[in-house]
């Protein structure tokens, strides 16, 4: 046993400043397109599958809603729209009250799987992991909707989920929060034009915050989580700014 | 394709009729429903040959396609049938081929068809508690953008009663449970603690993807078969492309092959540290869950920071990838795993050194070989009962032949056998990628596919198991047919056989050592 508490003492403190500061290790976010400004993009705003591209003052404005981190406008056309290394991405949308003070601190999610594809469950889990701990911020996950104060909903709302997610949604004791995450829950995302799945979750229970990325990062789950609990102010303002990434790689033609 | 293999299919079905691929050396044996049942069941108990999934098209006939796979690098065989459109029964074959049994449970449920002497039909993939009786999704007839008129969600099913003990019941479990699990329902028949059989209701999350399809560009098709199994991507994106180019009869540049395997190893790397992490934290190990959860965060930040996506979206292409990759982002990224590896190393040491977590995964869910055989699993689940089926190694594709890939597999079966196959299997994914880096050809990793009408498959060996992509294209490029065969659909078949009288407490560690995904069954 012994040997368990000196590996869990060598790995020492991982957990990242994030919301105290910017989080620059490489690889926690994909990232957004980021088009701003730019001229004759026709070429890219052409190939983006989901319409999150669209033509805006001449040049490309970005849903971030829509977007599916497919690169197709980014690799192998000309020219390319630059991509950022953000993470930030979730938004505020329900005109509901804020949670009682004490629940800001200490709050209970219900995470639901209602069609996802695995991915974004897999960066709601690894929030519990050393690396983002959402321990320390007062975020715990719990088995039974009675006691949560917050619903988390992944996935494009297959047909099959609906009746469980009314019912969770139900046997959760007001005031209640939802937060949808991930692009397909946002604006369904590739299965947008699906037969057996919703369209988006606002459109089945009210929603709070909605959380975009396919999937969104763990960190972008976390800003989601801060703003849905009325805490945006803990997010220090030199934790957003984060310089571009080059994501592009070389055109897959060379080498 | 052996002679006296030949000669005993003529005998079964003498009106056989026989076609050979030039280029793939696949086999087509064209039967007649009456003995397709028999030449199926020849296949797999007399030549080896392991069921990999059903492909039904509704075209100017109905054609069933059964498809084996072999050991031999030319060993892919389609056992096709055919009747009329009006005409809907079929000999089960499942009755002699047991693997096939959900293949034809899906097929009844979801195009209507018929399959005489099956001994279970019915709701399956669309809950009839959901689902219009009678509307057939797969068919040509149903269109996706018509509405339907029972979509919302009424009561109507109740689980089965089958323990007839005193004192036997049912326990529910999900759709909705536990922290962050997936979507499905278990039923647990039981007396109390001891719990006789366990078996899941899946289809919660069906998303009907090889519908949604169905029209569309393989550009477009692309998107939603490298997201409906997200944390799989990359090896279904792959086995799509497989598929497209085969038909294609494209050549893939030689640096594309590799990069696609180092692609593929690094996905298998990650996926293998999320499941040995979900059997950690199983069993209550809470250091070694953590310590776990820290290699595979690691691992998908090298994912991340190579390739741009942390789960290696958006990198497949129809004819190679999307990008290429210069050496020292090779190296970086070799360098990381190399160092994850070692981590893994040493926390696999402590794991074996921990007599109460050895406890509770030893004699655990235990698979015999032959039951394994006779499901035809695949995976690391499989190779843990000693069915040593990998398609690396016996139907090697894009780089692995000369790669040198060897399968790893244990005999025991049980819980920690699957561990250790994981544990074995995440040092190849790294030699494999090492091998990658050194031996690279330099060249475009990408060549444009010209897209040509007919069918084709192909076969990736994905982290959980063998997985099949069936695509038929009609003339003007679009998908008319698309079929995936996963291995999560093909291991959840066999779950009940790791799950049976079992404590109740043990039940999260058999599911955790399985580490199936409910998405990549669902579709
Ligand atoms: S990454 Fe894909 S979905 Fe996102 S904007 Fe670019 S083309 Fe559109």
């Amino acid at each position: 046993m012994s040997g368990w508490i000196i590996k869990g003492l060598k790995s020492g403190v991982v957990s990242t400043h994030y919301p105290d500061g910017g989080e620059n290790a490489q690889g926690v976010s994909p990232g957004l397109p980021s088009p701003a400004g730019g001229v004759g993009v026709d070429t890219p705003i052409g190939r983006c599958p989901t319409s999150a591209l669209k033509a805006k003052d001449g040049g490309a404005a970005l849903d971030k809603f829509r977007c599916v981190h497919c690169h197709r406008c980014d690799r192998n056309v000309e020219p390319t729209i630059p991509w950022d290394s953000s993470y930030e991405w979730a938004e505020k949308r329900g005109k509901t009250p804020e949670l009682p003070k004490a629940f800001q601190r200490s709050t209970h999610i219900r995470v639901l799987d209602a069609g996802d594809c695995g991915a974004c469950l897999n960066e709601m889990k690894l929030l519990n992991n050393p690396f983002y701990n959402m321990h320390r911020l007062g975020f715990f996950i719990t088995p039974t909707p009675r006691q949560a104060d917050l619903l988390v909903v992944l996935g494009p709302v297959a047909d099959h989920m609906k009746t469980a997610l009314l019912k969770a949604y139900e046997a959760m004791p007001a005031p209640k929060k939802v937060m949808s995450v991930g692009t397909c829950s946002a604006t369904g995302g590739v299965f947008e034009d699906g037969f057996m799945t919703s369209t988006k979750l606002e459109d089945i229970i009210p929603v709070d915050v909605v959380v975009p990325g396919c999937p969104p990062p763990p960190l972008a789950i976390l800003h989601g989580l801060l703003l849905v609990t009325g805490r945006e102010d803990e997010i220090r303002s030199d934790a957003t700014a984060r310089p571009a990434a080059d994501s592009s790689g070389k055109e897959a033609g060379d080498a | 394709m052996s002679d006296d293999m030949m000669e005993q299919i003529k005998k079964l079905c003498p009106k056989t009729r026989v076609k050979t691929d030039k280029r793939s050396g696949d086999v087509e044996f064209l039967c007649d429903r009456a003995s397709t049942p028999r030449v199926c069941q020849c296949l797999a108990e007399d030549h080896d040959f392991q069921f990999a999934g059903l492909v039904v098209e509704e075209r100017k006939e109905w054609e069933l396609n059964y498809i084996f796979s072999g050991v031999t690098p030319n060993g892919r065989a389609v056992v096709k049938t055919k009747a009329p459109l009006d005409d809907r029964e079929f000999e089960s074959v499942s009755v002699l081929v047991h693997a096939a049994d959900w293949h034809e449970r899906e097929a009844e449920d979801l195009f209507g068809l018929v399959f005489k002497g099956h001994p279970r039909l019915g709701d399956f993939i669309l809950h009839d508690d959901v689902w219009q009786e009678g509307v057939e999704p797969m068919r040509r007839a149903f269109k996706p953008e018509t509405a339907l008129s029972s979509r919302e969600p009424r009561d109507g099913w109740r689980p089965r009663k089958i323990v007839d003990v005193p004192g036997g019941f049912i326990m529910p479990i999900g759709p909705v449970f536990s922290g962050d699990a997936e979507s499905v329902h278990f039923q647990l028949e039981t007396i109390g603690e001891e719990v006789m059989y366990a078996f899941p209701r899946l289809f919660f999350k069906y998303r009907g993807v090889e519908k949604i399809v169905e029209g569309r560009s393989a550009e477009d098709a692309l998107l939603l078969v490298e997201r409906f199994a997200g944390t799989t991507a990359f090896s279904h994106a792959l086995a799509f492309s497989m598929a497209v180019e085969r038909l294609a009869k494209a050549d893939i540049p030689e640096r594309a092959k590799f990069l696609r395997v180092f692609l593929a190893e690094l996905e298998r790397f990650r996926s293998h540290l999320s499941t040995i992490n979900a059997i950690c934290a199983s069993t209550g190990l809470a250091v070694g869950a953590s310590q776990t959860a820290i290699l595979e965060e690691k691992a998908l930040r090298i994912s991340g920071a190579l390739t741009g996506h942390r789960y290696l979206f958006g990198l497949a292409a129809l004819g190679g990838l999307t990008r290429d990759f210069d050496k020292i982002a090779l190296h970086t990224a070799l360098d990381g795993v190399a160092d994850v590896l070692d981590e893994a190393g040493r926390v696999e040491n402590l794991l074996v050194n921990t007599s109460s977590f050895l406890d509770r995964l030893e004699e655990v869910g235990a698979i015999e070989r032959d039951q394994a055989v006779l499901h035809g699993l695949v995976g690391p689940v499989a190779r843990a009962s000693g069915y040593l089926r990998d398609l690396r190694e016996t139907q090697p594709y894009a780089a692995y032949d000369k790669c040198g890939f060897k399968s790893v597999g244990e005999v025991e079966g049980d819980g920690y056998a699957r561990l250790r196959v994981l544990f074995r299997e995440i040092e190849r994914s790294v030699e494999m990628m090492k091998r990658v880096v050194a031996e690279l050809p330099d060249g475009p990793c990408y060549s444009p596919v010209s897209f040509a009408k007919g069918a084709a498959f192909a076969g990736v060996e994905t982290p959980r198991g063998a997985a099949w992509h069936w695509v038929r294209m009609d003339k003007n490029g679009k998908i008319e047919r698309c079929r995936l065969a996963t291995p999560s659909f093909t291991n959840w078949h066999g779950f009940h056989l790791a799950a049976e009288n079992f404590a109740f407490q043990d039940f999260p560690i058999i599911l955790a050592t399985f580490g199936l995904s409910v998405a990549e069954n669902d579709r």
